[in-house]
């Protein structure tokens, strides 16, 4: 039997969990995702998606507002973002607002 | 307040680079209202009067953030011991420091909970000794612990601090391992760290007691698994198996000198909990020099840095950039030579003894437990 583990998609809004920040790191000169334990060098795509994750756009919409800030095609862009999102949730550092 | 000081020179010993540490234990006091017969505190506990000041302990924690230090664990004994708890976090917070509160509970108020989240505590790790009161206050040895424990759980979920179960494993509760992880979600943790206890200090005295079955941790290891997948996107679970029943030994803090670092009750840096019983090592203390001169250019954090204090077996071993060597203590524990080839991998000399010894020592006995501190 399988718990019921949250599934993202495009129609998720999530935020990141109380206890998950990221974190300028001047030592390193990184950017750093600190979770218990866990402290996850971030690149600037890595930081502008969960900078996105307001807990009030859905992923669509967020990838969507990608698209026309860089000019990209908004399917590859949805997909990284679901990809990246759904990697932070298996690790428990989200909280699904929808 | 930032230090100023020189990395040392590469060429001074063949050492790589010496990264700055991610983590810092500040062991706040050895203080503690529990027994536990494993606790990683040494034999000699320290005094009241000897701990750090609450403004020795803060600006320890401002050079621990100048030298790179992510996540700051705020232990003991029992953190909840120290009457400014929530100063020290506040403080810890303000610097940027993820701050994480490793306590056994007892201590903690609802009203104490909720100054520490507002101080700006990012998580919180919770000790449990068992799944009953009546298993659990027995390793504890403090009656009345479970409760205040399920209690604590509540609070900081009320708080929105995010929680972890600690659960250190060992031949008394290892059949448990399952109720532990219904146990985490029951409480909404959002994470549980089973632990196979290692055997230093109290442990090392207790082993007779503790130390699991071949059976236990082949158990063990096949429940971690199915409840991974089980409860994956609800639960992590972090799993420390037993060494002693591996071929090879585990990377004993990410590397001696690498990750991280301990700050105990009075000030003395360690490179892990255990140092002290390596007794070849003299320990510096944050009350005479910085943290930074320490960690970089001290002799105990240099001793097993690089490869240049490697046995041949373990120089010509493709695994040296795994294991680094495995557990120091535990080679002058087994070996009695702190430079040897930890006992436990399959390539020691001494492996075949610690078979014979930790089968012998696993078998069922009556010994009683030397509980920590009242031993």
């Amino acid at each position: 039997m399988t718990a019921d583990a949250p599934v993202i998609s495009g129609s998720s809004v999530v935020k990141l969990a109380r206890g998950v920040r990221l974190h300028e790191d001047p030592v390193r000169g990184q950017t750093v995702l600190l979770a218990p334990e866990r402290a996850i060098a971030v690149d600037d795509i890595a930081v502008a998606i969960v900078q996105a994750l307001d807990g009030e756009r859905n992923l669509d919409r967020i990838a969507a507002d990608f698209a026309e800030q860089f000019d990209a095609p908004v399917d590859e862009i949805a997909e990284d973002v679901r990809t990246f999102v759904q990697e932070l949730s298996v690790r428990r550092m989200l909280e699904i607002v929808q | 307040m930032s230090d100023t000081i020189a990395r040392p020179a590469d060429t001074v010993r063949t050492l790589p680079r010496v990264p700055p540490p991610m983590a810092m234990l500040a062991e706040l006091t050895h203080r503690c209202p529990l027994a536990c017969p494993y606790c990683s505190n040494p034999i000699a506990l320290t005094q009241a009067k000897e701990e750090l000041s609450t403004e020795e302990w803060t600006g320890v924690f401002a050079q621990a953030a100048d030298l790179g230090v992510l996540h700051l664990h705020l232990s003991g004994g029992e953190p909840a011991a120290r009457r400014d708890l929530v100063e020290l976090t506040q403080a810890a917070s303000s610097l940027g420091l993820y701050t994480n509160l490793i306590t056994s509970g007892v201590g903690l108020t609802e009203a104490r909970m909720n100054s520490l989240a507002d101080a700006g505590l990012d998580h919180i790790q919770l000790s449990i000794q068992g799944v009953s009161p009546e298993s659990a206050d027995r390793i504890g040895g403090y009656k009345g612990g479970y409760e205040r424990k399920m209690a604590v759980a509540g609070w900081a979920a009320d708080a929105a601090i995010p929680l972890t179960l600690n659960a250190v494993c060992h031949r008394q509760n290892m059949g448990e391992i399952d109720e532990m992880i219904e146990l985490a979600i029951r409480l909404k943790a959002r994470r549980i760290e089973v632990a196979t206890v290692q055997f230093h200090g109290w442990a090392e005295r207790n082993k007779q007691v503790l130390m699991p079955t071949r059976e236990q941790v082949e158990r063990a290891t096949r429940a971690v698994a199915e409840a991974r997948e089980k409860y994956q996107g609800i639960l992590v679970i972090d799993y420390v198996p037993a060494d002693y029943y591996s071929k090879y030994p585990k990377a004993c803090m990410g590397g001696w000198g690498r990750v991280g670092l301990n700050v105990t009750p009075s000030g003395r840096v360690l490179p892990c909990h255990a140092a002290e019983t390596i007794p070849s090592l003299s320990f510096e203390n944050v009350r005479e020099k910085s943290l930074s001169s320490i960690w970089y250019e001290g002799d105990a954090f240099n001793a097993y840095r690089g490869e240049d204090w490697m046995p041949e077996l373990c120089r010509s071993c493709e695994r040296k950039k795994v294991d680094f060597g495995g557990c120091r203590c535990q080679a002058m524990a087994l070996a009695g030579d702190a430079s040897a080839t930890d006992p436990v991998c399959i390539r020691s000399p001494l492996r075949d003894r610690l078979t014979l010894e930790v089968e012998q020592l696993s078998a069922p006995s009556v010994v009683a437990m030397n509980y920590r501190g009242r031993a």
